[in-house]
């Protein structure tokens, strides 16, 4: 249901980013179903539960389909994407009051510093709930990541696990032709990180799995990262395997073959 | 005229980090981050009293801005503290996003701001800030004049909910505003009455508007002196008011005039009451390397640039 929510937002508008959002489906499914514990009530300073911050904010539409779905908001909303008046922008902002979201993102690579700050706020509060983040491969290529990946661990900020959504695209083509990023794991033990990956990020037992595991590995000293394998595009075999719907919406032909694919579950908004 | 009294020259940045001790005994909310220069921040005295609310983030501020941010997510009142130049420009797409429009309560304390850093040169010495920090939607600029008016503003803006850019200086300048006068961010200082000119000045050129005046006033010109410690939001209200008396305006700050406290002084008289105007500030140029009595006097930023910007704005009225 979510994977038909986000294609039919951005093909309403015929704009946004379903590719990267369709590769992060079963992630945020299993995060905000299984994995955190969260208050139905938001509540922006979020005592007492886990928070979340999505900081490769070009994914908006899955993020906004899971926080309506779990009831922050109503589902009809989502029908506004990326309109005039809209409390669903482009990419997620706090600015219009859109209940679920704790910070703007979009500007690539400042979400971990923010999760960070959270996280030590938490700790200063006494509070032992967990932060979690979603950062895109493609964006670390943005230095201010690794201020923070350096200090994280450096402070051992150890109620934090970021996630990379490793799935090996950006906007221009694939990240090893881009700019490569190496060997990620190896990358983030040397600046002190435990790592951890999942294998196959579009299965929602392995993705669940691992973020458990991870949860498991928190507290210990050492901030937790989830390196998380995805297919771009996952669920419509024509949107598989290719960075052309980065940023890129179907026509109604391309939606047609796209929802036929993804059945209604919890009815279309 | 009016006599104001240096208590004695103290740095600007010394009342910061006076004040930053009073938050830390009065506000535990109040958190305090800096980027590997805490001798310079004068901060050493809140982080021995409060060791678990500093937060040393080393030399990556785009990184202090951000967790500054992520701070206030669990209502910590965040004071992320550096150096002018790398409190702003070098890390505006992070204060942009995640702290102006995200509406986050963060304050952004900058020390060495304008050309009185001094020998360090143009590479440190920003007069480009108060237009970015000012442009920035829902962003607060405070620019204090002395170490007394340092102190106050540090204490108000933690009682102030959203974003503060707070700008401040290296050098000791003459300390003369009252000791307990309490700061309201947004409220002009009629520091003297006059009725030729109307002398708007901010941060150190308060002190130089001031002695200007004195000067002015042997030579029979009435000048009145305000100070605009706020520069966003502007006291437009104060500044007509004398405005429309005196008929002509100089501002002056240690800011380039693009951008800076004379350009809005300028927009709200454009708009409310056209008079003429004489900009003492930079023009549009970098510093160098000098002292800051030196860099004052070459770059017009003194008593005598202002005298010079009076005699010559009354010829236009």
């Amino acid at each position: 249901q979510t994977r038909r929510d986000i294609l039919r937002m951005v093909h309403k508008v015929n704009s946004g980013h379903p590719g990267g959002s369709l590769g992060c489906t079963e992630f945020f499914v299993a995060l905000y179903h299984e994995i955190m514990d969260i208050r139905p009530d938001f509540d922006m300073d979020g005592p007492g539960e886990d928070l979340f911050f999505l900081s490769n904010g070009h994914i908006s539409p899955v993020f906004y389909s899971i926080l309506a779905r779990k009831g922050y908001f109503p589902v009809e909303e989502l029908g506004t994407f990326r309109l005039i008046d809209s409390r669903l922008q482009g990419h997620p902002t706090t600015h219009e009051g859109l209940p679920g979201v704790r910070v703007a993102s979009g500007s690539l690579g400042q979400g971990m510093s923010v999760a960070i700050g959270a996280a030590l706020a938490k700790k200063l509060n006494g509070d032992n709930h967990l932060i979690y983040s979603l950062h895109g491969d493609g964006e670390l290529q943005e230095g201010q990541n690794w201020e923070a990946i350096m200090y994280a661990a450096g402070n051992k900020v150890d109620n934090l696990i970021a996630t990379i959504d490793r799935n090996g695209q950006q906007i221009d083509g694939p990240t090893k032709e881009v700019l490569p990023l190496g060997d990620l794991t190896e990358k983030f033990k040397a600046f002190g990180w435990d790592v951890l990956e999942i294998a196959d990020g579009n299965s929602l037992t392995e993705v669940i799995a691992g973020l458990q595991e991870a949860k498991k590995r928190s507290g210990k000293g050492k901030p937790v990262c989830v390196i998380m394998a995805t297919v771009m595009g996952h669920g419509v075999d024509f949107m598989m395997h290719t960075h052309a719907w980065h940023g890129k919406a179907p026509n109604d032909e391309q939606l047609a073959t796209a929802l036929a694919q993804n059945p209604e579950t919890l009815g279309d908004y | 005229m009016t006599k104001y009294i240096d208590q004695g020259k103290k740095d600007t940045r010394s009342g910061y980090g006076a004040g930053m001790t009073e938050l830390g005994r009065t506000h535990p909310q109040v958190v305090a981050l800096c980027a590997d220069l805490v001798g310079s921040l004068k901060i050493q005295d809140f982080i021995n009293e409060n060791p678990d609310r500093f937060f040393q983030v080393g030399i990556a501020e785009a990184n202090m801005m951000g967790i500054a941010a992520g701070l206030t997510i669990g209502g910590k009142i965040p004071f992320a503290s550096t150096f002018a130049n790398f409190a702003t420009g070098r890390v505006y797409d992070q204060i942009r996003q995640s702290i102006a429009y995200s509406d986050k309560n963060v304050k952004i304390c900058a020390s060495h701001a304008g050309i009185t850093l001094g020998e360090d040169g143009a590479t440190h010495q920003i007069l480009e800030d108060i237009g970015l920090m000012k442009m920035l939607p829902g962003m607060t600029v405070i620019n204090p004049c002395d170490y007394n008016q340092t102190k106050a503003a540090t204490l108000a803006i933690a009682d102030h909910h959203g974003p503060v850019y707070l700008r401040f200086g290296r050098p000791k300048v003459a300390n003369f505003t009252p000791a307990e006068q309490p700061f309201e961010i947004g409220k002009a200082l009629l520091l003297h009455e006059g009725t030729d000119v109307t002398i708007v000045a901010t941060g150190h050129l308060v002190w130089q508007a001031l002695l200007a005046a004195e000067n002015l006033e042997n030579q029979g010109i009435s000048a009145e002196v305000i100070n605009i410690h706020t520069i966003k939001p502007l006291d437009e209200e104060a500044l007509l008011k004398s405005v429309k008396k005196t008929g002509a305006v100089v501002s002056a700050e240690e800011h380039n005039y693009l951008g800076g406290l004379g350009e809005s002084v300028a927009r709200t008289l454009a708009q409310h009451h056209p008079a003429p105007q004489e900009f003492v500030a930079t023009q549009d140029t970098f510093g160098e390397s000098g002292t800051p009595d030196q860099l004052m006097d070459k770059y017009g930023l003194n008593n005598k640039a202002i005298e010079k910007a009076v005699f010559k704005v009354l010829e236009r009225k």
